[in-house]
């Protein structure tokens, strides 16, 4: 009894280990979740499984580098093929944490948007952080970020992204740097000084929303009549029936990216992936259901006029949109979050 | 004296069996703990001290600072020890980690780091001290230098310091963070005030509910004490995401007060510290009333009547007869709910607003988003650290009292 029972547990830790270590992994691909990962799921990952008849894996994330680092430097990551932002695929591409493509297996740089084109990754979606407004709550349409700043003309409750991204931007768009300028200015002290001395004027009326969703539940439950918000979640609302509107002038547009964990076991097989979602008429699939800009340079002329209309791409959209800046970001985000941070609770 | 020493022998060696038969029924338990609880904490503790980045990406720049004065500029061998670290550890991929981890203390080390790598200084320069300085005048300020030798590593005491506001300066000493990057306190001062306040509240509400409970009847009491214990057993992130459907906007209590013409338009009841407190004390509000139920069960009417026999007003002989054999009860409930109250961290992120985070949000944060593990770890050490020192008061507050006299 004494010697068999820590010999059983011996043996069964060791069988546990065995059979997790051999049984091969399938293929594991991680997006965002909700409608972005729906459409993903019917324009790629479904069929792309019922034609190389090999089964695929499904999860979500909320971001978050860290989260990769420890998959990666773990040495047993269960994720393949994952979908980061523009921060985390530039820091997780100089920690190595992702497998650097090989161009010749996803049908070459030159079919895709230059800025979709990255060392270790592959351009997933192109969106934009807008201002959206519910037209039932406001007098006069907002124009743009001056006039989310501007309580005398719409007072009440506004929402935005809790932390220093994409928050400061707003706040010197509303005093008056031009979006060219917007992280020439924030680079500078008084840069800095000035977007949080902006945020002080309207502080007490701002929720802070964390998860994506969250500012499209604000604007249906009446509890905010405008918000900062990505756009896909906006036109998913708009055709699950609400009626919410963007203002595109001084949006924020960046890329996410598909990236390849390092260490994966089935790189091939998520080479085999990339190449099947570069497919210009499957990217115009995405983009019927989820107001994203895709990769390939054709997939656009591909999609009908209407969807068209609510991309970031969009000639409309794009003529007064900036580009959020990762590399400012990654220089800068301990210090301002910091002082975000700080600044919140005063 | 030797037949009792040999007899005492005997019975042990007869009764070994039987404990090794119990140690190896406790083994798995034990295995479980050292797998579930040692380990992890161990990390945690070691990840809140290891400091091992800058050390191996650039160790001839660490090993030629070890006699800088930290005021003046380094010499000429230090540059030059700088300049040959970047290139290796830029071709062994380990700068990325290094420059990070600078970043961390000297925000914008990691441009000035990557800057002075794509830069590499030709072969033949005179004076690398002047090319380098010539990339980027950071390198003239000694708190780039004091950043680099305070990296040493393989250890330090760089994360536990910033997670109470601290940084040690190039010379050495440590002081107080610049005030814009002094967060921590703060936070911990939120962390201990808020907890605080729930845990009065929970006294306030569930005093009355523990003595109503034990006054009543067990036909009425126990009912009463399902209702308590529902809540208990119910998940913790259901019953948040019920105080979101109740408190806003358009929630039923906003619209209750509107038809009882209380108030005449919304007020914001949620995403704010009232939100939490009212969330909080739901959930907390069962381990206060639990243990002081089970006290107060066991103090005997039979005092209260002697007092009231002896001539002691109603309210004199609560205070003083009934109020002292609660005590016990009283500290447990207490420490158990202000022990729980600290580490929380659903409740505060679904009802709270960005100023109501408590610090289990922050160690969340810098796991996650920021990435900066061996901060997270430190604020989780100093978390820790708080709670040791609650068991201990709790050890000392509950477990020295006598129970109640029965």
């Amino acid at each position: 009894m004494m010697s068999t029972l820590p010999r059983y547990i011996a043996l069964a830790a060791v069988a546990a280990f065995v059979t997790s270590a051999a049984s091969a992994r399938d293929l594991t691909v991680v997006s965002w979740g909700g409608a972005v990962q729906k459409a993903q799921s019917t324009a790629f990952l479904e069929p792309f499984a019922q034609e190389s008849k090999a089964p695929l894996r499904q999860a979500s994330w909320e971001g978050g580098i860290g989260i990769l680092r420890a998959k990666v430097q773990s040495g047993n990551a269960d994720w393949d093929v994952v979908e980061v932002e523009s921060d985390e695929l530039a820091i997780g591409c100089e920690e190595n944490l992702y497998e650097k493509l090989d161009w010749s297996k996803i049908g070459g740089k030159d079919i895709y948007f230059p800025q979709a084109v990255n060392p270790c990754g592959v351009g997933a979606l192109l969106y934009s952080f807008v201002l959206a407004y519910d037209p039932a709550k406001v007098k006069d349409a907002p124009k743009n970020w001056a006039d989310f700043y501007d309580l005398k003309k719409f007072p009440g409750k506004r929402a935005l992204r809790s932390g220093p991204k994409l928050t400061l931007e707003t706040a010197l768009m509303a005093d008056g740097v031009a979006p060219a300028d917007v992280y020439k200015v924030l680079g500078t002290e008084e840069g800095v000084n000035r977007a949080f001395k902006k945020l002080d004027t309207i502080k007490p009326n701002i929720i802070w929303w964390q998860t994506g969703q969250k500012p499209v539940e604000l604007l249906a439950s009446g509890e905010v009549a405008m918000t900062g918000v990505f756009n896909g979640r906006i036109t998913a609302a708009k055709k699950a029936g609400k009626v919410f509107n963007m203002v595109w002038n001084q949006s924020m547009f960046t890329w996410d990216s598909w990236v390849i964990l390092k260490g994966s076991p089935n790189v091939d097989a998520a080479y085999k992936l990339l190449n099947y979602m570069s497919d210009a008429s499957r990217q115009a699939k995405q983009m019927s259901m989820l107001a994203n800009g895709t990769s390939n340079k054709q997939s656009i002329a591909m999609v009908d006029a209407k969807d068209a209309a609510d991309l970031p791409s969009a000639p409309d959209n794009a003529a007064h949109a900036m580009e959020v800046s990762a590399q400012f970001w990654l220089d800068n985000f301990d210090k301002l979050s910091d002082r975000f941070t700080k600044w919140v609770a005063q | 004296m030797t037949e009792v020493h040999i007899l005492s022998r005997q019975l042990h060696r007869s009764n070994r069996p039987r404990h090794l038969a119990s140690f190896a029924l406790v083994l798995p338990l034990f295995a479980f703990l050292v797998f579930s609880y040692g380990f992890p904490i161990g990390t945690m503790l070691w990840q809140a001290v290891s400091d091992k980045e800058v050390g191996i990406a650039l160790p001839n720049t660490v090993a030629a600072l070890a006699s800088w004065d930290g005021k003046t500029l380094p010499d000429e061998k230090v540059f030059r020890a700088l300049a040959a670290d970047i290139k290796k550890a830029r071709a062994d991929e380990t700068l990325a980690p290094a420059a990070r981890r600078l970043n961390y203390d000297v925000s914008g080390f990691r441009e000035v780091l990557f800057r002075t790598a794509r830069r590499p200084p030709p072969a033949n320069t005179a004076s690398v001290k002047d090319y380098i300085i010539g990339i980027d005048s950071a390198w003239s300020n000694p708190n780039y230098w004091g950043a680099i030798r305070n990296a040493a590593g393989p250890a330090s005491l760089y994360y536990l310091l910033s997670a109470i506001d601290l940084r040690t300066n190039p010379v050495g000493s440590i002081i107080a963070k610049p005030n814009d990057s002094s967060i921590f306190i703060d936070i911990f001062v939120r962390t201990f005030e808020m907890s605080l306040i729930v845990t009065l509240i929970c006294v306030a509400l569930g005093f009355p509910v523990a003595y109503l409970l034990t006054s009543l009847p067990a036909r009425l009491a126990y009912p009463l004490l399902v209702l308590v214990l529902v809540p208990f057993w119910t998940s913790l992130l259901v019953r948040t995401a019920a105080w979101v459907v109740l408190l806003q906007n358009r929630g039923i209590v906003n619209h209750a007060l509107i038809d009882l013409h209380i108030l005449s338009e919304p007020t914001a009841l949620i995403y704010n510290r009232l939100g939490v407190y009212v969330a909080m004390t739901h959930i907390l509000l069962p381990y206060f009333i639990l243990p002081l139920y089970s006290v107060m069960k066991g103090i005997s009417p039979n005092y209260m009547r002697a007092a009231a026999s002896l001539g002691a007003r109603p309210i004199r002989a609560f205070i003083k007869v009934y109020l002292p054999q609660c005590a016990s009860g009283i500290t447990a409930g207490c420490l158990l709910v202000f022990t729980v109250a600290i580490g929380f961290y659903i409740t505060p992120a679904l009802v709270g607003g960005a100023a109501d985070q408590m610090i289990s949000y922050y160690i969340a944060f810098y796991t996650n988003t920021a990435a900066n593990w061996g901060l997270a770890c430190a604020l989780s050490v100093w978390l820790l650290l708080a709670t040791f020192v609650l068991y201990f008061l709790y050890g000392r507050l509950v477990g020295g009292v006598a129970g109640p006299v029965t």
